[in-house]
């Protein structure tokens, strides 16, 4: 039983026109095995929070915490975390030259658990997770996120969370720009792993339909670098009735 | 990655810009043509000058220097070149030591029983029997060169173990090498030149690829920090032959590497291939030039070069020419570069002129990279450390030509090399 806890984080970047406030005290915990949406209009600063967590450089923490099971997350480097048991499904997973699937996943795999996996096992989970996420087996050959377009980059996301079995998974939109289909597969994807009862999720999401598929034990609202409400499942169907413009400053009512 | 990206597939005939008989369209490289785009332009990375080209066809060819006007540094084939660092390769008589060669089996050892290594005066049949200089540094070399390296794979006989040509630079002097290269009729080899020590040298290599033979030929370019190598590479490639050329370029202040492969009977098959590694400071250029003189051949090409550090500049260019003649033709090829710092810059130039619309196939392609801070996130997101995240990228971009050479103890080498390459560039 692990817990990643959020405490008053309060997080800027900088921009030509100087400092800019993105997260303005946000805190949450997230236990083994708990499934937490965070919804929010676009900009609210979600994946702000996704990034922060998983300590993207861009990001600076001016105040607050994140500790997982006691630890600083926040002095930890980007891979540190990562071998700790932190996952991020990015919104817009980067294409990078050169490094074939198959390698990146070995080598990845060598790092998160210190040792190289057994090959043959390993090949056999590869391909078993790729046919069930319905990647095709010619993706093991090409170069990480390549050409892949904007559906199978998720699921290759989410090919990874299933074959590095973290101890929390942050999803940011992973649902953004998938067809029913893809969503139902990825949606899968993430409950095989959520079923081992082993991993907590933070999951971001713009829409309520991807809680068709995972389902929330908690929502947060966000709105404007802040968690405005919270609440159990319930609160997801609300939102869907009613949209965000509750929580909106009166001026930026559509 | 930040990607500019040019592709264009021809296949026969109805492409704009052909007529029945064929249209030249590269001469000009109207900024209209599918072939030049907008990103003509583009394909200098880090603004090079878009000098239209003139037909590669047309190109000056003789054994005298005289015949070739004194370099300014604006000729189309020396733009990018810093003339100032050639240290008097175009301006001096290349009176100086020339390296020392040596024919050897594999990585120095025994040389393979079978071929033929002779060391011949300026008079030997067969010097300029498959090559003829292009640029006026060449033809110094060509003027300037007492006596020449022979080897001959003999008619029939296959060779088992690569043949090694060693050259050895001790002096800066500048100097002229003459080296040539025959494969004989069904004849089967591979043949590796490997550069090494400090020199100042124009070096003609001459490759006889007779009828049916399969020759390999690569280049090692693996110079201490200071060397300066203009290296002409022709290729004569007979009826039904096959010819694979690797230019692998690494170290040296300037390295200047132009190969060619003239098809000029049917049935054959080129592959040239290309690696460089560019660090802070070296110029390494390639220019390639494959000219489809008859039908039915084909031709392959890949060049990879990976650049890091202040000033590393990197130049390809490659002309292919479909003559009128080359019905049939099926030719591809492709530049990749991968920028790892800034301040490094890479050219890259393809020229594609077909003269006829009764093609297989032709096409090219040219991709600039930078490796940046987004990719790192994304490898140490998942758990890999920077170091092993940077080399990761690098090992598997040069990897595929590396693979291409096929000869097991050269390829650890260069494998070896390039680590050596990421861990002097603190990368
Ligand atoms: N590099 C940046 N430069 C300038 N502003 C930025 C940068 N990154 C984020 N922001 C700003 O920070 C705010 C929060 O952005 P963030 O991407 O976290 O929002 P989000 O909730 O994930 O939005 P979406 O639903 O569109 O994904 C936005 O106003 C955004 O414009
Ligand atoms: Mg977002």
């Amino acid at each position: 039983m692990s817990t990643l806890e959020i405490k008053d984080l309060h997080v800027s970047i900088e921009t030509e026109q100087g400092n800019k406030e993105i997260l303005k005290g946000v805190s949450l915990t997230i236990k083994t095995g708990e499934i937490h949406a965070i919804m929010g209009p676009n900009g609210s600063g979600k994946s702000t929070l996704a990034s922060t967590i998983a300590g993207h450089p861009r990001y600076i923490v001016d105040s607050g915490s994140i500790t997982m099971d006691g630890e600083n997350v926040l002095e930890m480097s980007v891979d540190e975390r990562a071998r700790a048991g932190l996952f991020l499904a990015m919104q817009y997973p980067v294409e990078v030259p050169g490094v074939t699937m198959t390698n990146f996943l070995r080598t990845a795999k060598t790092a998160l658990d210190g040792e190289a996996p057994k090959l043959r096992t390993w090949t056999k989970d590869v391909k078993e997770a790729m046919s069930q996420l319905r990647i095709d087996a010619d993706f093991a050959q090409r170069n990480v996120n390549e050409g892949f377009s904007g559906g199978e980059k998720k699921r290759v996301e989410i090919l990874q969370l299933e074959l590095f079995k973290p101890k929390f998974a942050v999803m940011d939109e992973t649902d953004s720009g998938l067809d029913v289909d893809a969503l139902k597969v990825v949606s899968e994807g993430h409950n095989r792993v959520h079923e081992t009862g082993e991993m907590g999720t933070l999951l971001i999401t713009h829409y309520t339909r991807i809680l068709r598929y995972i389902k929330p034990d908690f929502v947060h609202v966000f709105v404007d670098g802040r968690i405005a409400e919270e609440g159990g499942p319930e609160l997801a169907d609300r939102l869907e009735e009613e949209g965000y413009d509750r929580f909106l400053p009166t001026a930026a009512k559509a | 990655m930040t990607e500019i990206t040019e592709k264009a597939r021809i296949g026969a005939p109805a492409i704009d810009g052909f007529t029945e008989e064929g249209e030249n369209l590269s001469p000009a490289n109207p900024d209209n043509s599918p072939l030049a785009g907008a990103s003509a332009k583009s394909h200098s990375h880090g603004g090079g000058v878009g000098v239209p080209d003139s037909s590669r066809a047309g190109r000056l060819t003789s054994y005298k220097v005289e015949d070739f006007p004194v370099l300014t540094g604006r000729e189309e084939d020396w733009r990018f070149t810093p003339l100032k660092r050639l240290r008097g390769l175009h301006t001096q008589a290349l009176t100086g030591a020339a390296p020392s060669v040596a024919v050897t089996g594999p990585e120095g050892a025994e040389r393979p029983a079978g071929i033929t290594v002779e060391t011949v005066g300026r008079d030997d049949s067969r010097i300029g029997s498959a090559g003829i200089p292009e640029d006026r540094v060449s033809a110094a070399a060509w003027e300037a060169f007492s006596e020449a390296t022979v080897v001959t794979i003999p008619a029939e006989s296959s060779i088992e173990t690569a043949v090694g040509i060693s050259v050895t630079g001790s002096s800066k002097d500048p100097s002229a090498q003459h080296i040539v290269i025959v494969a004989e009729k069904f004849s089967k080899a591979v043949v590796v030149l490997d550069h090494k020590g400090s020199a100042t040298v124009s070096q003609n290599v001459e490759i006889d690829v007779q009828d049916g033979a399969d020759l390999t030929v690569v280049s090692v370019q693996e110079w201490d920090d200071d060397a300066v190598h203009a290296s002409s590479q022709q290729a004569k490639v007979g009826r039904d032959a096959k010819f694979k050329h690797v230019v692998v370029s690494l170290g040296g202040d300037l390295v200047r590497v132009t190969p060619s492969a003239r098809l000029k009977q049917t049935g054959s098959e080129v592959e040239m291939f290309g690696l460089y590694f560019a660090d802070a400071g070296q110029h390494l250029e390639q220019r390639l030039f494959v000219d489809h003189a008859v039908p039915n051949c084909k031709s392959r090409v890949l060049y990879k070069g990976a650049l890091q550090g202040e000033n590393a500049h990197t130049v390809w260019v490659g002309d292919v020419l479909i003559r009128k003649e080359a019905e049939g033709t099926d030719s591809y090829e492709a530049n990749r570069n991968l920028i790892l710092s800034d301040g490094a810059r890479a050219d890259s130039v393809p020229n594609l002129e077909i003269e006829t619309g009764l093609i297989e196939g032709a096409g090219h392609a040219s991709t600039t990279g930078r490796f940046d801070d987004e990719h790192l996130f994304y490898l140490m997101a998942r758990g890999i450390d920077e170091k092993t995240a940077r080399r990761l990228v690098v090992r598997g971009f040069l990897n595929e030509i590396i693979q291409q050479i096929k000869v097991p103890a050269l390829e650890e080498r260069l494998t070896d090399a390039v680590e050596r390459e990421l861990a002097a560039g603190n990368f």
